[in-house]
This record gives structure tokens, C-alpha cells and sequence, in this order.
């Protein structure tokens, strides 16, 4: 990831310096409360794991540690037989980076537009952006439903299930923020050299962005990769369900049939858990409170 | 909102800025860079697409006996007028699933405060460990909800580590199959799951709380737990009035939660969800036009709730 050296994103700064803000650290007590936290945050898990690892299920209060005799990766073989692990998984990255580009690209155009354009109908849009924010998209799944299935026949397909979240008024609000924190002069210097618009986004802009995008990448992700309700809707057909789908679809109709189903759905668990988790632990420093704030603050 | 007032005036002050380097376009009717239309056109596409055209569907099939038939078939769907609306507010499935997500609220909303700026609190320090606590609190954030039911399904099950820890003092039956405990449930686990995203929030607004009221609170020999009431509260108030806001949203969107973990409606619909109860009507039943005025009714209340945030977030 490459330092960014002339505009420092708030993130950074504001993280190193005012994490102090109470001068006297009672540290006991916050270590305590921490740790009991932690401990309730990370136990599920510990269990998922150590579940999808059992011959037969032991949901005796020593099944909590590892029993190396009843060990084994019979689960990880029932569920991949069942909802064919590598072909959801593929669904899963498809429609997730299906919904990552159109989010990225056309947040980048929106929110550049207005954060540094002027043009007629700008608040209005401004106004459309938060409004949209606070509808959330499950009231509206009828209507989808009922004109990307029925009407349209995209039912089955990558295209419709990425459609309902092409754009993404969040990415938009946070990639705007971004640019309005850059100083206008940039832009100023840009056009005196007789740069387009669309070359000054592409040359100045989009390069000092890549913070924000990064943020906006890692939260986008999530959203798709773990979104149910409307891949649910939209795929009737196994082979087009992506993995949190056939997953649910598998612990609801089939896991009963498994010898040990309680395993076989923890493995289906941990198979759909690894990417978001070890892409955020990668991140981690990266993924932080301000941009969101910033994001949903306004 | 807050927000676009505040867009207006920079949009103000930027103009005067602007019109020393470039004076003729300020005159232009589309604006000083109309090109910004064309940038804007495909978000506003979309949004006509996915948002306002499926609205106005909704709206009008809300009105109308509208259900789904065999393909290529034309069938009749009639003008019902306000037939679905009045059946809505009298079914009693519904009246339930409301009654539920206010149960839900009641739960999560509290306890999704409380936790979250406690948890914030403390972790907002320098301290050995600290990214490992951050990790651990935003992972079932970042983890899928169906990923996530598969252990509770194992944990809170009849037999489960839960119940074999409790004894006899597990509730029969069981924790998800119970109707007085289903829905509590749900709630605790939506409060686990996505309280790291509310720790973010809270951990940028400590950052707003000024240092100085910690250090007078010092001087006047406050301890830890009163600089918790007496500065941090009342310091990060705004942002508690968002997280409230949030959370209650995130309550009026409940499926995914109710229908994994307690098959669908749990025991006498004691875990139905408006959204569950919605997709239930519209798309296994195939009755559009009543799952549409339900999807009506849900919106005017979210959006009234969005107004209740505007007018709290404007008297800050």
C-alpha cells in the first residue's frame, strides 16, 4: 500500500494522536472488561471451527477442546459434495466483484461530481443521495422482485442479482467526503494547465484517493459476499446460488440427511467466514473509525 | 438534514472562490460545470432503476389484487383501492411481527448503546493488544450471518453446549424453539453481531470529545466511572442519537436472523418479522399486492423514524 505523502488521510493522524484522550489509564479494569468482551466476540469462533472439526458432534462441555481421536475433515467433504463449495464460492466472488466495480466506479463519478462540481440539480441529488440512505432496500424487495424476475426474466443470472446494488449512496457519501477534503487548489492548478475535468479526476483526484477507495473496497465487500435475502430471491437454480445461499438452503433442507449435520453446517460456516475475516485482519490498521464516521456523519 | 444545509453555503462560498479563476461560466444556466451532469448520470440512473421506478411499482401494485401467475398467462389483477392496506393492519400475523420487532428493539437498541460506547470507551487507548481487541470485536461484523447461525444453531440447540452448562436451569423448551425466548434471542444475537460496526462509530466520536473536559474533570477529582457519565456521555450524545437511529433501522429489516435461526417464524410466529412476513405473503404465496402495501407501510414508518432523526439531529 503506498504511503500517501502529500494529503494525509484523517484517518491516520487522528488515530496517532488523540487515542489518548484520558490522560490516567486504569488499565485493570479496562483490561478486564476487554478481555471478557473479547472472549465473548471471539468463543463462537473458536467453537465454529473446532465443531466443523468433530467426528460426531460433542456438545459436552469438553467438546470445547480438540479431541484429536475424534477429529477429522468428513464435514468439509459432506458440505463440498452437497453445494459444490468451489462453484458457490465462484457465485459469491462474481456477484461480489460485480457489486464492487459498479460501487467503485460510479461512486467515484457521483461523489467526485459533487464534491467538486457545480452544475444544475447538484443539491437535488445531494438530497436524493441521503434520502436513499435511510430507505433500506429489503422494503423494496417486492417491486425488485417482481421487475428484475418476473418482468425481465433476470432471475438465475450474475446481472440480476448485482443490479439492486449497483450503486451504493454509502460509497458515494464517503468517496465524497474524501474529495471535498482536498484542497481546491489542486483542482485550480489542474485546470490552469488546460487539464479536461475528466483528466483532472483521473490524474489528480483518483490517485489521492486511494485510501478512500481501499475503505470503500473492504466495506463494499462485505456487503455482497454475506448478503442473503436477494440472491435468495433471485436463484432458484443451485449452480447460480452463491455460497451464504446454498449454505442456508443446505442447513434448512438437506444437513438432517449428514451423519454429523451440526459439523457439516459449522464447516459450510467456516468456508463462508474465512475471506471477509482474513481480509480484514490484513486491513485491520486500515479499516478505520473515521472514514466511517465520516461516512454516515455527514 | 445537516448536511445539505451545509452544502448549500460551501456551495456559496466555493462559487466566489471559483469565479476569480474561471468568471464567464458562473453565468452558464447548467451551471459552472455541466460536464458534473454527465459524471452524475449513471448514479442517477440507477437510482431511478433500482430505487424510485420499484417504488412507484409498489405503490401502485399495493392497490391492486396482484398476484403472481404461470408465465406468458394474463390473468386479471383488479383495483382492490385501500382493500390490501385495511386487510394488512387487521391481520393479525402482522400485528404480531410488529409487536416482535418492538420486542426486538427493546433489547437490542438499549443494549446495543450501552455495550458499544463502554466497549469503545475502553478501547480507546494506547494500550499492548489493542488491534487484537479490535479484531476481535469488528469479526462478527465482517463474518456473514448465515455463517455465524451455524454455531449458534450448535450452541443454543436442545442439547447444546449452552444448555449442558446451565443444567436444569436451561429453559425448556429450548432457547430458539421457545417462544418467550426466540425472540430475545434474535435480539442478542444481532446486538453481538453487529456491535463492532457501532464500536466504529463511537471510536470517531471520542475522538471529537475535547481533552480538556477530561483534564478539568481531573482537577476536580473525578473518578473513572464519573468521567464516563459526566464528560464522555454527554460528549458523544450526537453520535448515540445515530447509533439509536441505525439500530432501530437495522430492527425494521430483520429476515435473514429470524429465518435461519428460528426456522422462519419460530414457535406461534413468536419470531415473525414484518420484512419475513412480507417475503412470506409476496413470494412463497405469490400475493404481491398485499407483501407491497405491507412493504408501504413499513417504509412510511422507517421514514418517519428518518424524520425523527432530522429533527433530533437539527436541535444539536
Amino acid at each position: 500500500m503506498s504511503k500517501p505523502t502529500t494529503i494525509p488521510p484523517k484517518a491516520k493522524p487522528t488515530e496517532q494522536q488523540k487515542l489518548t484522550v484520558e490522560p490516567a489509564p486504569r488499565n485493570r479494569l479496562r483490561v478486564l472488561i476487554l478481555s471478557i468482551g473479547a472472549i465473548m466476540f471471539i468463543f463462537p469462533f473458536y467453537y465454529m471451527v473446532i465443531g466443523s472439526l468433530q467426528k460426531e458432534a460433542d456438545k459436552s462441555f469438553s467438546g470445547v477442546f480438540p479431541h484429536p481421536d475424534n477429529m477429522t475433515v468428513t464435514n468439509y467433504q459432506e458440505i463440498n459434495e452437497a453445494i459444490d463449495a468451489p462453484r458457490s464460492l465462484l457465485n459469491s466472488t462474481v456477484f461480489t466483484i460485480g457489486v464492487l466495480l459498479c460501487t467503485v466506479l460510479f461512486g467515484i463519478l457521483a461523489g467526485y461530481a459533487l464534491a467538486v462540481m457545480h452544475f444544475r440539480g447538484r443539491t437535488t441529488v445531494l438530497s436524493a443521495v441521503l434520502l436513499v440512505l435511510v430507505v433500506p432496500f429489503q422494503l423494496l424487495q417486492i417491486p425488485l422482485y417482481v421487475l428484475i424476475v418476473r418482468a425481465y426474466g433476470l432471475g438465475d443470472t450474475y446481472l440480476g442479482m448485482i443490479i439492486p446494488f449497483a450503486i451504493n449512496s454509502t460509497a458515494v457519501f464517503i468517496f465524497r467526503q474524501f474529495f471535498l477534503q482536498l484542497p481546491r487548489e489542486l483542482f485550480e492548478a489542474a485546470h490552469i494547465d488546460g487539464a479536461s475535468e475528466l483528466k483532472t479526476m483521473l490524474r489528480v483526484a483518483i490517485p489521492l484517493a486511494r485510501p478512500a477507495i481501499l475503505n470503500a473496497v473492504l466495506l463494499t465487500f462485505i456487503g455482497p459476499w454475506n448478503e442473503f435475502l436477494w440472491p435468495f430471491l433471485v436463484t432458484k437454480q443451485q449452480d447460480m446460488q452463491p455460497f451464504a445461499v446454498a449454505l442456508a438452503n443446505y442447513m434448512n433442507n438437506v444437513a438432517g440427511r449428514a451423519t454429523n449435520p451440526d459439523g457439516a453446517n459449522m464447516a459450510g460456516g467456516v468456508l463462508l467466514a474465512i475471506p471477509p475475516v482474513v481480509l480484514f485482519l490484513i486491513f485491520q490498521k486500515r479499516f478505520t473509525s473515521t472514514n466511517i464516521g465520516s461516512g454516515v456523519k455527514g | 438534514m445537516a448536511t445539505v444545509r451545509s452544502a448549500e453555503t460551501e456551495r456559496t462560498t466555493e462559487r466566489d472562490r471559483e469565479s476569480a479563476v474561471q468568471p464567464v461560466e458562473k453565468e452558464r444556466w447548467l451551471g459552472a460545470q455541466p460536464i458534473g451532469l454527465l459524471f452524475i448520470t449513471p448514479y442517477v440512473l440507477f437510482l431511478a432503476a433500482i430505487f424510485v421506478y420499484p417504488l412507484i411499482v409498489q405503490f401502485f401494485i399495493s392497490f391492486k389484487d396482484y398476484f403472481f401467475a404461470a408465465p406468458g398467462a394474463t390473468v386479471d389483477r383488479p383495483w382492490v383501492g385501500f382493500q390490501n392496506y385495511v386487510d394488512v393492519i387487521q391481520d393479525p400475523t402482522f400485528q404480531r411481527s410488529l409487536f416482535n420487532v418492538f420486542e426486538f428493539m427493546i433489547i437490542n437498541v438499549p443494549a446495543t448503546v450501552f455495550l458499544s460506547l463502554v466497549l469503545a470507551y475502553a478501547l480507546n487507548s494506547k494500550m499492548r493488544g489493542l488491534s487484537f481487541f479490535r479484531g476481535a470485536y469488528y469479526a462478527p461484523y465482517v463474518t456473514a450471518s448465515v455463517a455465524i447461525v451455524t454455531v449458534w444453531l450448535f450452541m443454543f440447540g436442545e442439547t447444546g453446549l449452552v444448555n449442558t452448562v446451565l443444567g436444569s436451569l436451561a429453559p425448556d423448551p429450548s432457547w430458539l424453539i421457545n417462544r418467550y425466548w426466540a425472540m430475545p434471542m434474535i435480539a442478542v444475537f444481532v446486538t453481538w453481531k453487529q456491535l463492532g460496526f457501532f464500536i466504529l462509530l463511537y471510536l470517531a466520536a471520542l475522538q471529537n470529545v475535547p481533552k480538556e473536559r477530561y483534564e478539568a474533570a481531573d482537577v476536580d477529582g473525578a473518578s473513572t466511572v464519573q468521567k464516563f457519565w459526566s464528560v464522555t456521555v454527554p460528549g458523544v450524545r450526537p453520535a448515540t442519537t445515530l447509533v439509536i437511529i441505525l439500530a432501530t433501522i437495522t430492527g425494521m429489516n430483520l429476515f435473514t436472523e429470524p429465518y435461519l435461526l428460528t426456522n422462519g417464524g419460530g414457535p406461534n410466529g413468536a419470531s415473525v418479522t414484518p420484512v419475513f412476513y412480507m417475503y412470506q405473503k409476496g413470494v412463497e404465496q405469490g400475493q404481491a399486492g398485499y407483501a407491497a402495501a405491507i412493504g408501504m407501510i413499513l417504509l412510511v414508518i422507517t421514514l418517519g423514524i428518518a424524520l425523527v432523526q432530522r429533527r433530533v439531529l437539527e436541535r444539536d
